[in-house]
């Protein structure tokens, strides 16, 4: 075979490879929507995360404006500190509701911002101060007999 | 082996690497390509078989794309890499010592790592990655085929889904990692069998043997060492 033929066909290899390794990244992986927008973080103190993980999509209306960076324990106010990385083009109010929602019954566990009415918007860096706690299904089975329980006993009187 | 590293000399003569990368990887492409369309569209068939059940048809893009990308890109790759290219080069490069052409070379002062063993090493290195990228994408081809156009699940869910399930970091990327790794095992493994085989027609059909065998059983238990690695339960 040809010299030029060789190059030639090693050349459309190459080309194919990176081809492909580039539709890998922009059309299956999360690529083209996230790493290159502008972002900036928001910090959040959670009673209780649940299964929230690093990663999770943080929503607003239903549409993902950012994802969680990082989760650690403050050992001073026993709570959860969660790292946000929102992109730029969304600003939130100042008094932003925060909380730990879940999508579908068996879904992955998510952030949910509802927007409130405040002029003053977040800054990088801002702490969102009024969150909600994920929901733990043996607590709210608990509440939810105890309920029972106390309906019944009015039932007795 | 030490040899084979310092062979990156080779890489001055860079003809000789794409003349084998044309053997090795532009002569493997029909199989790759082939196989990981039947790969992806059988993935496709059977998620969509048991993600049913649950109600949960449009995930199938999500269980086609990370099966593929982690897992079964590389390996099948490799190992489909490995029985067509590697034992070709061992058979080669031990035919080669048999007829004493390596030892014709030595006498010429030419160095047979140099010329013969090195080229086929790096051009195996390169092509691997390549391969194993071209066999996850039409994989994920095949599956959206069987799944979209065959059996008609929703489009949009099926690679939004896909987009948010696959990090392009930590899958991807791992993924490459992966092949890397294996493309060095299973072409240090051929070219090493070949230049160490005996010089008899008996020799060089054991050292094709146990070239395909080894690098098979290193490909599967790198796999394994890497994703306990990689992907350590974390979500």
């Amino acid at each position: 075979m040809q010299r030029t033929t060789m190059d030639l066909w090693v050349g459309l290899f190459v080309a194919a490879g990176i081809g492909a390794l580039l539709v890998l990244a922009l059309k299956v992986g999360n690529m083209g929507t996230y790493s290159a927008a502008q972002s900036y973080t928001l910090l959040g103190n959670f009673e209780n995360i649940g299964g929230l993980k690093p990663r999770a999509p943080v929503k607003s209306a239903g549409v993902v404006v950012g994802r969680v960076v990082d989760i650690q324990f403050n050992p001073e106010t026993f709570d959860a500190v969660v790292t946000m990385s929102i992109d730029s083009r969304y600003q939130f109010p100042k008094d932003t509701f925060a909380s730990i929602l879940t999508s579908g019954l068996l879904g992955e566990q998510y952030i949910g911002l509802a927007a409130g009415g405040d002029e003053v918007m977040l800054k990088s860096g801002d702490k969102i101060m009024k969150t909600n706690s994920a929901m733990v299904l043996e607590e709210m089975i608990g509440r939810f007999l105890f309920n029972k329980a106390s309906e019944s006993n009015g039932d007795k009187n | 082996m030490l040899m084979l590293l310092k062979s990156g000399i080779s890489l001055r003569r860079f003809h000789l690497i794409i003349r084998e990368i044309y053997f090795t990887g532009v002569l493997s492409l029909i199989i790759i390509v082939v196989s990981g369309l039947f790969v992806g569209m059988v993935l496709g068939l059977q998620g969509y078989e048991t993600l049913q059940k649950y109600g949960s048809e449009s995930a199938v893009g999500t269980l086609v794309a990370l099966s593929l990308v982690r897992e079964l890109g590389p390996v099948v790759a490799a190992l489909l890499f490995a029985s067509r290219a590697g034992s070709a080069i061992t058979a080669e490069i031990g035919l080669m010592k048999a007829t004493e052409q390596l030892a014709a070379m030595e006498m010429m002062a030419v160095d047979p790592i140099a010329r013969v063993v090195a080229p086929r090493f790096w051009a195996g290195v390169i092509s691997m990655p390549f391969l194993a990228a071209m066999f996850s994408a039409v994989g994920i081809f095949g599956g959206y085929l069987v799944t979209v156009v065959l059996i008609g699940v929703d489009e949009g869910s099926f690679w939004s889904q896909m987009q948010n399930a696959v990090d392009f970091r930590y899958d991807i990327v791992n993924g490459v990692i992966k092949t890397c790794v294996f493309g060095v095992a299973v072409t240090a493994i051929a070219v090493f069998e070949g230049y160490d085989a005996p010089p008899t027609a008996e020799g060089v059909s054991g050292a094709t043997t146990r070239t395909v065998v080894t690098s098979s059983l290193a490909i599967l238990g790198l796999d394994f060492v890497l994703t306990a690695f990689m992907f350590r339960g974390m979500s």
